[in-house]
């Protein structure tokens, strides 16, 4: 039975207006589903909402504003359907109708109070939830990331709810906001494969794509991972599991912070060993195009890190990419700000590359309209682009994908074991 | 008799639709016409408006509220939506529908078993206890 604070209570009842009257509604109806037995408060959201899919998601926002909504706590934005900070990427004329619908819903989020990071990798920036805290969090990577590798508690807050969550400042106290139900029930141990393949920065997506698959929506826990592992590596494994299986929350030992070793965690019976057969399934799962002639290049899904950007200008070393062929560095503003301070920005787009920001590369026009063979190093954005923009996926390294794109084909790292 | 669940929503009676497979009401559905588009659903082309959809559960996804939300807006949606266990996205994207525009979708849960008995139901009454019977 869900107990109520006098104040939760006056909410309910309307006493602080129509919008947090339905704020509050929807936070104790996903609590009393959950048969939650009080309401939490929380410290931090980050909105899926703003995404446009509708004109039902203007009316609401529209009605919270216009009814008195403010938010409890510091509130940030996944990406947008379209770039605020370059309208251009996005031109009115092709589809009037999701552009301005699109472009109003992210004004009306800001006029609400959010902070506009426009990201679905919100972790890359300063400034947000630490270990222990409550969260409401909505997009599935950051879920998977915030949960894991900062070792924060959140479910994952569909539509309307995380809206409801930050206005209210509160989430029902059930699922992984409980210390009983973030333990592992499916242990995949990576230890017995060569070190120097777990190296690679492939093995992060490759391993991530493999245990979302064997986890579904399980807890898993990896262990031979390395502490020393770069964060992007991370959040690599942290997108693709929660896209090939809905893994909400996955501990690495000696690397996540809940997992100082296994059994400070595992729950479980199952251990799953992986092998070099089980990686080179996923690295054909997650490539449906044979290699060949290259059409295009797509990075940065979720948005790319700046020590991946870091890495991208060293492999790149000031050659340029075959002329004509569109080569995009998805990021956020903050990011793309950081890495232009260090001049990399420049020194890419001399070198033929786009780094769009605010937007997922998956509604970007100029991947919108490709055909043909993509090539990625992204699990994330290998797993979902066939069926969402109808290409054809070369999944690879990020070398792979740099020496592709000089050549204008595929190409393949003799000295990567998963190419062979 | 069987007593579901009801999640949100008020009394609802009419045709079924039992679904083979489970929904995901974004990207395999479209809001506009109601018309379930997944190739890879066994129902696909049949269109969801104004019935009783029976179905174990959806296909999870975070966009989902917005999706319902739209079809009940468009006037596209079930008026009724039958699951075997709670589903927290369907019962918030319906209870903002019910809100902005007045509109209804009941969504509520039942078990296994009873879903089971229900799929051979023509049409459906749902009362606003849950009671659930059968023409």
């Amino acid at each position: 039975m869900l107990e109520l604070s006098d104040h939760s209570r006056a909410m309910l009842a309307g006493d602080a207006g129509k919008a947090m009257q339905l704020a509050m509604r929807l936070v104790v109806k996903a609590a009393t589903i959950m048969e939650a037995e009080r309401l939490i408060p929380i410290s931090f959201a980050h909105l899926d909402a703003c995404f446009y899919t509708g004109q039902a998601h203007v009316d609401f926002v529209r009605f919270l504003i216009e009814n008195g909504a403010t938010l409890a706590v510091e509130t940030w934005t996944n990406n947008g359907v379209v770039s605020l900070a370059d309208p251009t990427l996005r031109p009115e004329r092709e589809d009037p109708e999701t552009v301005q619908g699109a472009t109003e819903l992210m004004r009306l989020y800001e006029k609400l109070g959010t902070r506009p990071t426009w990201t679905c990798a919100p972790y890359q920036h300063a400034g947000g939830p630490k270990f222990g805290d409550h969260i409401a969090v909505g997009e599935s990577n950051a879920v998977s990331y915030y949960n894991s590798v900062v070792g924060a508690r959140t479910n994952k807050y569909g539509d309307y709810l995380d809206v409801a969550c930050a206005l209210t400042g509160l989430a029902p106290d059930a699922g992984l906001h409980r210390t009983e139900e973030r333990g592992a029930t499916l242990h995949i141990d990576a230890t017995g494969l060569p070190e120097e393949w777990r190296r690679e920065d492939v093995f992060a997506h490759l391993i991530g794509h493999h245990t979302g698959r064997l986890a579904g929506r399980r807890v898993p826990v990896i262990s031979g991972l390395f502490p020393d592992a770069p964060k992007h590596a991370l959040k690599a494994i942290s997108s693709a599991a929660a896209s090939s299986g809905g893994v909400e929350l996955w501990h690495g030992t000696g690397v996540t912070p809940e997992a100082p070793e296994l059994a400070s965690v595992f729950r479980g019976t199952q251990t799953h060993v992986v092998t070099v057969d089980d990686l080179a399934r996923a690295h054909r799962d997650l490539s449906t195009a044979r290699d060949g002639p290259l059409d295009a290049v797509a990075l940065g899904t979720p948005h790319f890190a700046l020590s991946e950007f870091a890495d991208l200008v060293r492999l790149l070393d000031g050659r340029k990419v075959r002329s004509g062929l569109p080569f995009l560095v998805s990021t956020s503003r903050v990011v793309r700000e950081l890495a232009r301070a260090k001049g990399w920005i420049a020194e890419l787009e001399a070198c033929g590359i786009e780094v769009p920001v605010d937007v997922c590369t998956y509604h970007s026009p100029r991947v919108r309209g490709l055909q043909g063979r993509v090539m990625t190093n992204a699990a994330k954005w290998a797993y979902y682009a066939p069926g969402m923009l109808g290409v054809e996926v070369a999944f690879g390294s990020l070398r792979e994908c740099v020496e592709s794109a000089i050549r204008g084909e595929v190409w393949r790292d003799p000295a990567l074991w998963s190419a062979r | 008799m069987i007593r579901a669940r009801i999640l949100t929503g008020e009394a609802a009676e009419g045709s079924v639709l039992s679904l083979d497979e489970p929904l995901s009401f974004w990207g395999a559905f479209e809001p506009r016409t109601g018309v379930i588009i997944d190739v890879h659903h066994p129902q696909r082309g049949a269109c969801v408006k104004g019935m009783i959809l029976l179905m174990t559960e959806t296909r999870g996804s975070g966009s989902a509220p917005g999706a319902i939300a739209e079809a009940i807006r468009l006037g596209t949606a079930p008026d009724a939506i039958i699951l075997a266990e709670p589903d927290i996205n369907l019962a918030v994207g319906a209870e903002v529908a019910a809100v902005l525009y007045g509109r209804h979708c009941l969504i509520a849960c039942v078990t296994l078993d009873e879903l089971a008995r229900l799929r051979s139901a023509g049409r459906l009454r749902i009362a606003a206890d849950g009671a659930v019977t059968a023409g």
